[in-house]
This record gives structure tokens, C-alpha cells and sequence, in this order.
């Protein structure tokens, strides 16, 4: 609910400072205020009911003159959702349902904690009460996704009141445009979408690109299955986004800008939508920003469903009202791009750092990471991990830190197998590999990429091949279809290890995947297609056994390929308790009567596993 | 022929006007429209390909790239079940395959009764909640094949 | 001008054409399906992928869309050249197997057979006939639809196009015979991998023969603005 709202467009460095400055004094930091992630990760955990419960609550109790409600975006613990944290301590509760709210309201306005929300660290069994001591807090350095926390993105007012904008007024009034690409160099920026491309020799080719019109895009095409840092940013603070934006725009020359958010996106969309419309309001889009004489105007378009779009030249087709296919980048976009004009585009995360390194200078930037990879980088770190969520860590941080300090480590005490990284177009991490830095070029080393930031971490249960199977599945329903290696090597891949997966698979299999491979890679027309074969690649590398295990023995060691997997009964450790047969949604078990073996008919058996799932006897046997 | 033409160039028309007649943002037009009707009408990418002065074998060839888009009428509730990396490693397959035993359909179509219309999605961006499935932009995480009926039933 | 050496021979061509056109120009082989001197490059085919050194890096390109330069060195059948086309080749012939103009191609790039399971298609999606119709017709009436391994060229909802013309050059640019077109009677009959189009023919006022669609002729006289009964005598009955 915004209570203020501005009358007069900002025309001036001035203007902007003193409106802060009343934004500031007119809120009191000691005031509690109950913070609650909607975003929407903690939606989909029944956030909703927690947020109206909380309303219903303070506003019966005429509580609003002594506690605040600030609905954020997420800030990362996802796990745990739905997360309320009170400020200004800083107590975390976690799991929230709508039922606990009349207490937190009652024990927090008497300065009291509730004991039973806290979170419990696994290792030590301690409760915790401060967020910033929750270990999976504790490793990070939240320099962007730190500040979702802290405003409510539908409100312009809470960004510029913790310093939002400033960045911006600085780059407007007190430096050139020359001044601002060079600091972007200074500080090593890389882009964060996949392609880690130095942001700051990027913006300098586009400013000295031949051309008058130039476009500033924001890839929020986000595609990378289990990758969802983007979404979060965009959903949890636009402003700094559309401020990384306005100061790039401003650098290079360019007064159109677009913001392309995939369609899964709605959240997303709605609040860039607010966000630029507030920002108009105020004067920081539009004619003269600022009062600066500089313009720039942002619309929204949104993606239709297709992951090739995140291709730069395919998003470009598709801002242009074509189909998303990519074409040959031997003359760069940033020379002929959108409409053939010069264009610059980057990464959300890519554009939220700008604000940052403006601010506090690219020489505080470049001593974050490590000698090629400058800064901080947001990783979503799911699959099987105690702490899924996201995790923004300095470049250089061990890996195997990330999975078993952050993460948590792999929950029900499995065993680690593998991490991918870098999303379809990555490779898989075995354990050996683990005691890696996390940055561009060491990850390439190992064979996969850093991508967009996707971990999805895989335990003993996860067979490899049923990975690669997986990958070449969503690559294949994603090629736009215009090249024959990629459309035609696509399926054919998508064949073989299917063939392999159910148990026909043959002798020469691996060869022929690597001889297609070799081609996807050479000879595709864009990274879909060339960095398709990652994922197959790595798990060959590193998991050959598992291939041989069933393409020789029939067997898919890890107990997923249904076909080479057999469901028993261990008649002498069931009781007949019969909780498989409520289980089963084929009914192919039968009760044989009380403290005796039930019988599973292997003919009926759809190998589902939910009998494996349900019984906590270890009586069914997955061979 | 002609009251139905009429009619639909009276709901593309504030569609198309929203966005300017911008051709560069004809995904957002499909999009509006799919919105007004449940799915892309012949009738109205005609109008759409007039209006923004773009071939129909353009404008149809958008239609069928993108997933969002279907020219098939949906049923009243569409079910998104997350086919996400996270989601597929949480065991996502299994889900799906209950919901087409329950439902007898594959992904893409639509029940006899045109209750539901059934869709995989790749990846929502909830990964720590998955599998999920989403009912009408409602989310269901974590879920479970024994989940599945009553999230179903749950829908009169 | 610019020179660059292809396959040890030094050529000559001129600025802002590329490696295929350089190398065609000097009956250098380089095979395509895609490629068409009337339309734009396309670079689906991935067949004129060369081999280039450049600032001691090796890599491959599109030679139908990348330019030449001065001192490019191109190598057109290197180890790793022939065999990306030959896998191509297979992928391009499980797909059509039945089709004589891949059997050919394949038999001439020294593919004996494929590895992969066989499909039947005729059209190998080159887009050539989109192309044409868009960039040298003008009228736009077929494109690709779908996508990926769902990919085909179609009218709009797989109907008769109400745009298409009946000129039929789409059938006459297709390099694999998946387009045809045949004048019976007072209809043709253009057949393409999903569609079938008639069209009536127009008789010529003199000699009675069937000779082009109307649609086509009647396009051309509001194009060219020509009076309506500008085609009324076929070529063989004007003056």
C-alpha cells in the first residue's frame, strides 16, 4: 500500500536527494516491521494465507501505528518457506503457517521469540534466532539479493530509501558516458547469463557502433530449467534492474530499452510492469531523466515459451515479431542487432551489479573473486540438497562449500554423485572434481560452464544416463528446428540413449553419441545446438560404468530406468500392514490377510514406485 | 460469418490497439488474446495479421512456435506440471504419469469434458518446492503421487 | 578486392561477398542445399561449413554467410570438414531415404548408409521455398510452422492460402523434388508436403490454351499496374 506518492517528476540530482532524505526521516528504523518473502517460491508453500492472516491480524488488533508489514521478494532460503523475518533484529521464523500469526504478532509486540519457528541447525541441534547466524546465511556475500529483504517492490519509496538511484544520479551528473564504460571495465564485470562476455568492452562496442538508434535489452528469459535467480530479482527488486539499465543506456547512447521476461513469469512481469511505471512517475524514465536531458523509455515484452530465446539473436527475432530463431553472429549484434541497429544486451543479474559497481566504485568491485571472475554470483542451488534455495557467494568459493556449508548436504544421508552446473548446455561435476573455485574459466576447465547459475545437485538415486536422456529430451522440444545437426542430432541422440534407458541399447551406442556430439558441436548454428552435448559428454566421462551397466548388463544401477528396474516383495521383512496397497495406483498389490506377505502382481506393476516410497520397513525391494 | 468476424474484430481491435500496433509485439497481442478466448481463434489471428499488417503465415508461424500458444479450444482449468531439471531430479515424471492416468490424457490435450487441459512447463522458477503443479496459476509444491487425486478432486 | 587462399590456391574477390560465392566463382566445390543466388543466405543446411584460420585459431563457419577477407585462409575438405559433412549427410538421409537427390548427394560425399533409423520425408526444411515466395514473390504465403523435430513448411492451418498465387517457383527452387506442380486441364496443381493447391488456369482468348493461373496473372497486373486484359492472349498469340 503506498501511502506517498509524488506530484512533480524529479528534475534534478538535488530533488532526488532531498526527497530521499525525507523518505529516511520519515520511516523509524526502530519500528518493528514483519517481513515476509511473497515470492514465488514461498507462494507456492501458501504464503498468501500467511501474508492475509498477518493483515487481518494487525488490523484487528490496531496494531499498524506500532507494526509494519513489508511484503518482499524472495530472499533465498526457499527450503524453509514461508519465511518471516522480524526486524529489526532479524528473527527468523520458518515453515510459517497461517495458524502461528496470532502468536508472532502477541510474543513479538512483547519483545518475545516463538520458540518452536526457529530454525534448528541439523549439526548442532541448537535453535536459531538471527537469520545472518543460519548457516546457510552465514558463507554468502548478499550483495544484490541481500536487498529483497529490505523493500517491498511495489514500492519505489522503499528502494529509494535505502539508497536506490543514487548510482544513477552519480552516473547522470558527475561522470561521461566514457567515464562509466571505463569503470565497467575496471571492474571486470563478466555477464552473468551464460555467456560471460566482459560487460564493459560489450557497452564500449556498442557506443562506437555505427548508428543513431540504439536498443538496450534486459534478457529476463530466464530458461534454464531449475534455474531461477532472475526470477527472483526481477520479482524482488526491478529498480535495480531498470537503474543498471538507465546507466547503461546512458553510457552507450541508447533511449529504447526492453525488458524480455519469459512467459513462466507472471510475478515478474507484473512488478518490472509497477516498477517502470513508478519510475516514470517520478522522472527516472522518460523524457529527461533527472532533469539530465538524457531519455530513455523501457517497455515489457514478454517471451511466448521457448528456451531458444534466450539466444540473443532469437530474442531479438522475437522482439521483432518472429519466431525465435537465431542467426549466425559473425557481425555482432552489438553492430547490427534489433531492427540491424546497434544493439546492447545483458543479463538481469548482469544489469542488477551495475548500480553496485557505480556507486562504490570498480575498484571495491574488482577485489571481490578471484583474477577473471570479479564479484558475486547468484546460484539457485536445488535437487537433492537439504537447502534448496538461492545462494549469492563470492566468485572463488569452493564448490564442495557451497554444496555441504551452504547446502546443507544431501538430505536422508545419500551420497553425493554429481552437481551440473551451466544448466542443458553444462556438464556434470563428479565428486572427485568437487574441490574446484567456482568461477568462469575453472568451471570450464572441468568441462562444464558457469551458465546462468543453475546447481542441481544429484545423489546416489539419480542415474546419469537418465540425466543425459533428460537433457537431450528438453533440448530436442526446445530447437527452434532450423539447423539439421541440432533438429536431425537432436532426435537422433533423444533415440539412442532412449533405446539405451529401456534396455536396448548396443554396442557402438557411446561411440555413435560421441560421433554425433563431435558434429552438434562443430557445426550447429547456435549454442543450443553446440553446447548440447555437454551434458551427454560429462556423464559418459564420468559415469561410463553406469552407460556399460546398461547397455551390456541390462541394469540401471541407481533404480530410475523403469524398464531395467524390477519392484519385490521381501516376504520375510513385510508385515502386511498394508500401507503399499493404499500406495499403489494400480492396485497390483494384494492384501493376503494380517501378519502375512503381501503379494505384488508384476504384470499390473507400472513401476511408479510408490510402494518403494510409502513403506518404512525397507520390505520392498528395488532391483 | 460476418456477425462472428465483426464480433472478434471488436475484441482484437483494444488488444491490438493496447500495444500500438507495435508488429515487434505481436507475442504480447497473441498473448492477450489467448487470455480473451482460451486459446488462438482462426478468426482472430486473421484479424491480428490485418491489423498489424503482418502475413498470416507469419502470424501463424509465431502461433505454433511458441508453447504458450494453443489453436485448439482448453479446457476450463489448465494444469502446468513442472518438467524443471530440480523438479525431474524430485521425481516430476512420476507426477505427470499419475495425472495422465487419472485424467486419460497426454500433455498439450484437453479432456472430453473439457475440464482440464494438461501442459508441462519447463521450469516456474520454485525449484526448492518441486515437483510442482500448478492449477489456474495456483502452485502446488512438493508433491506426491498420492497428492495428485485430491489436488484433482479438489477442482468441482 | 580482396585475396584469400582456398585449398592452397589464391583467389581474388570482391569485398562483401562470401566464402561460398568467392569459392564458387573460382569452381571451387563446396556443396549446399540452402543456398540460392536470388534469396538471402540462410545457413540451415550446414553442409558449405569450411574450415578458416585466422590469427592462428582454426575454426568452422557458414560459408554462405560469412564474408571474405583479406588473408583468410579456407580449407574446404580438411579431415574434420568431411567428416562433419558426412554425418550430416547420414542425418540428412535417415530422413530421406527415399528421396533420389540426398541418395545422390550422399553417394557423391561418400556415404554409403546411415546409423540412424529411417524416416520418409521428402523435404529436408531448407526454407528455400519460403524464401522465395517471401523475398522474390513477395506474397508470403507459406512458411515454416511448429517447431524443432515438430518443424514443417505449410500454408496457414494447413489450408488452401488465400496470399499464394499459384506461380509455383516455390516448386521450382525446391532442391529435393518435395514440391510439385502440374498443369491439367484448366487447373494446377501445386502439391507440397501438406497441402494441396488448385488453381484455375486462364485460357487465352486466341488459341484456347490453358496457360497460367488466374491469381498469378491478375497479381501481376495490380503490381505492375497493368490494364485488366493485359494477359488475356497467352505469349505464344501476342504481338
Amino acid at each position: 500500500m503506498r501511502k506517498q506518492q509524488i506530484l512533480n517528476r524529479l528534475s534534478s540530482l538535488e530533488e532526488l536527494e532531498a526527497i530521499r532524505e525525507s523518505l529516511i526521516r520519515s520511516r523509524d528504523p526502530d519500528k518493528t516491521c514483519i517481513v515476509i518473502c511473497g515470492g514465488t517460491g514461498c507462494l507456492a508453500l501458501g504464503a498468501e494465507d500467511v501474508i492475509d492472516s498477518f493483515r487481518r491480524e494487525i488490523q484487528e488488533r490496531g496494531l499498524e501505528a506500532k507494526v509494519d508489514l513489508r511484503i518482499t521478494g524472495c530472499p533465498g532460503f526457499c527450503e524453509r518457506g514461508p519465511l518471516v523475518v522480524i526486524k529489526p533484529e532479524s528473527i527468523l521464523y520458518q515453515r510459517v503457517r497461517a495458524e502461528d500469526i496470532p502468536e508472532i504478532i502477541s510474543e513479538t509486540i512483547k519483545g518475545n521469540i516463538v520458540d518452536r519457528l526457529l530454525y534448528i541447525d541439523p549439526n548442532t541441534g541448537e535453535k536459531i534466532i538471527y537469520e545472518h547466524e543460519v548457516p546457510f546465511y552465514k558463507k554468502q556475500k548478499r550483495l544484490i539479493i541481500g536487498d529483497n529483504s529490505n523493500i517491498d517492490p511495489t514500492m519505489i519509496e522503499d528502494y529509494l530509501a535505502i539508497g536506490g538511484y543514487a548510482a544513477l544520479g552519480k552516473a547522470l551528473f558527475k561522470m561521461s558516458p566514457e567515464q562509466i564504460i571505463e569503470e565497467a571495465k575496471k571492474s571486470g564485470l563478466r555477464g552473468r547469463g551464460g555467456g560471460g562476455f566482459p560487460v564493459g568492452i560489450k557497452w564500449e562496442s556498442c557506443r562506437q557502433a555505427q548508428g543513431d538508434t540504439k536498443y538496450i535489452i534486459c534478457n529476463c528469459d530466464e530458461g534454464d530449467p531449475g534455474a531461477f535467480m532472475d526470477r527472483s530479482l526481477m520479482e524482488g527488486n526491478p529498480h535495480s534492474v531498470l537503474e543498471g539499465m538507465i546507466i547503461g543506456a546512458y553510457a552507450i547512447g541508447g533511449h529504447q530499452g526492453y525488458i524480455y521476461i519469459r512467459n513462466e513469469y507472471p510475478l515478474a512481469v507484473r512488478n518490472a510492469q509497477m516498477a517502470i511505471k513508478q519510475a516514470e512517475e517520478y522522472g527516472l524514465l522518460g523524457k529527461n531523466v533527472l532533469g539530465s536531458q538524457f531519455d530513455f523509455n523501457i517497455k515489457i515484452s514478454r517471451g511466448g515459451g521457448a528456451f531458444v530465446c534466450g539466444e540473443s539473436t532469437a530474442l531479438m527475432a522475437s522482439l521483432e515479431g518472429k519466431v525465435g530463431e537465431p542467426k549466425a553472429k559473425y557481425v555482432h549484434t552489438v553492430e547490427k542487432g534489433l531492427w540491424e541497429q546497434p544493439t546492447n544486451l545483458n543479463n538481469v543479474e548482469t544489469w542488477a551489479n551495475v548500480p553496485l559497481i557505480i556507486k562504490n566504485g570498480a575498484d571495491w568491485y574488482s577485489r571481490i573473486g578471484t583474477e577473471g571472475s570479479k564479484g558475486t554470483k547468484i546460484f539457485s542451488l536445488v535437487g537433492k540438497i537439504n537447502n534448496t534455495g538461492l545462494v549469492e557467494v563470492p566468485m572463488g568459493i569452493n564448490l564442495k562449500d557451497i554444496i555441504y556449508d551452504i547446502g546443507g548436504g544431501i538430505p536422508g544421508g545419500k551420497k553425493f554423485k554429481a552437481v551440473q552446473t551451466g544448466g542443458p548446455s553444462g556438464g556434470c561435476i563428479p565428486e572427485s572434481l568437487l574441490n574446484l573455485p567456482v568461477d568462469f574459466d575453472e568451471l570450464n576447465k572441468a568441462g562444464s560452464m558457469m551458465g546462468s547459475g543453475g546447481m542441481i545437485v544429484m545423489d546416489e538415486n539419480t542415474c546419469m544416463v537418465d540425466i543425459a536422456k533428460y537433457f537431450i529430451g528438453f533440448l530436442k522440444g526446445e530447437s527452434c528446428g532450423k539447423c539439421v545437426p541440432c533438429r536431425e542430432g537432436l532426435k537422433r541422440m533423444g533415440e539412442i540413449l532412449t533405446d539405451i534407458t529401456e534396455g536396448k541399447g548396443e554396442d557402438g551406442d557411446m561411440e555413435l553419441l560421441e560421433r554425433l556430439s563431435a558434429t552438434l558441436i562443430d557445426c550447429s548454428l547456435c549454442a543450443l545446438g553446440t553446447t548440447a552435448p555437454n551434458p551427454v559428454l560429462t556423464t559418459i566421462r564420468y559415469f561410463r560404468d553406469e552407460y556399460e551397466a546398461h547397455i551390456k548388463d541390462k541394469r540401471c544401477p541407481a533404480g530410475v530406468c523403469k524398464e531395467l528396474i524390477t519392484y519385490l516383495i521381501d516376504e520375510e521383512k513385510c508385515p502386511g500392514c498394508g500401507l503399499c496397497i493404499k500406495a499403489c495406483p494400480v492396485e497390483a498389490i494384494t492384501f493376503m490377510g494380517k501378519k502375512k506377505p503381501v503379494v505384488l502382481d508384476q504384470e499390473k506393476c507400472i513401476k511408479c514406485g510408490s510402494c518403494y516410497d510409502v513403506c518404512k520397513l525397507d520390505a520392498v525391494i528395488r532391483k | 460469418m460476418k456477425v462472428r468476424d465483426n464480433q472478434i474484430q471488436q475484441r482484437v481491435e483494444p488488444i491490438l490497439a493496447r500495444y500500438q500496433r507495435d508488429q515487434g509485439l505481436l507475442v504480447s497481442v497473441l498473448q492477450d488474446i489467448q487470455a480473451e478466448y482460451n486459446y488462438l481463434p482462426k478468426e482472430a489471428l486473421v484479424q491480428v495479421s490485418q491489423g498489424l499488417d503482418i502475413p498470416l503465415s507469419q502470424v501463424y508461424s509465431v502461433a505454433t512456435f511458441f508453447k504458450a500458444f494453443s489453436l485448439k479450444p482448453r479446457g476450463r482449468h489448465l494444469i502446468n506440471v513442472c518438467v524443471g531439471t530440480a523438479c525431474h531430479v524430485r521425481g516430476a515424471v512420476r507426477i505427470l504419469e499419475e495425472i495422465e492416468r487419472e485424467l486419460n490424457i497426454k500433455p498439450r490435450e484437453t479432456t472430453k469434458d473439457f475440464k482440464y487441459t494438461l501442459e508441462t512447463v519447463n521450469c516456474v522458477g520454485a525449484c526448492a518446492l518441486g515437483p510442482i503443479v500448478i492449477v489456474d496459476e495456483k502452485y502446488s509444491g512438493q508433491m506426491k503421487s498420492n497428492k495428485v487425486k485430491p489436488l484433482l478432486e479438489g477442482h468441482g | 578486392m580482396v585475396t584469400l587462399t582456398i585449398d592452397g590456391r589464391e583467389v581474388q574477390a570482391e569485398e562483401g561477398v562470401t566464402v561460398l560465392e568467392a569459392a564458387r566463382e573460382n569452381n571451387i566445390y563446396i556443396p549446399s542445399l540452402c543456398y540460392h543466388e536470388e534469396v538471402a543466405p540462410y545457413g540451415a543446411c550446414r553442409l558449405c561449413l569450411v574450415e578458416i584460420a585466422k590469427n592462428g585459431r582454426q575454426r568452422l563457419v557458414t560459408s554462405c554467410l560469412y564474408q571474405v577477407e583479406e588473408g583468410l585462409i579456407v580449407k574446404t575438405n580438411s579431415e574434420r570438414i568431411i567428416d562433419n559433412r558426412r554425418m550430416i549427410m547420414e542425418l540428412l538421409l535417415a530422413r530421406c531415404p527415399n528421396n533420389k537427390v540426398i541418395q545422390d548427394l550422399a553417394k557423391q560425399l561418400g556415404v554409403e548408409k546411415t546409423s540412424f533409423k529411417l524416416e520418409d520425408n521428402q523435404c529436408i526444411l531448407c526454407a528455400l521455398c519460403v524464401r522465395v515466395c517471401q523475398e522474390v514473390v513477395g506474397v508470403s504465403a507459406i512458411s515454416l510452422v511448429n517447431r524443432g523435430v515438430d518443424r514443417q513448411m505449410a500454408t496457414p492451418f494447413y489450408e488452401h492460402s488465400e496470399a499464394c498465387i499459384g506461380c509455383g517457383s516455390c516448386a521450382y527452387v525446391c532442391p529435393t523434388d518435395a514440391i510439385n506442380f502440374e498443369d491439367v486441364g484448366d487447373t494446377r496443381i501445386i502439391t507440397m508436403p501438406n497441402s494441396k493447391l488448385e488453381f484455375k488456369l486462364k485460357k487465352c482468348k486466341t488459341c484456347g490454351k490453358y496457360w497460367a493461373p488466374e491469381r498469378q496473372l491478375d497479381y501481376i497486373i495490380k503490381k505492375v499496374n497493368l490494364a485488366s486484359d493485359a494477359f488475356d492472349n497467352c505469349p505464344d498469340c501476342r504481338d
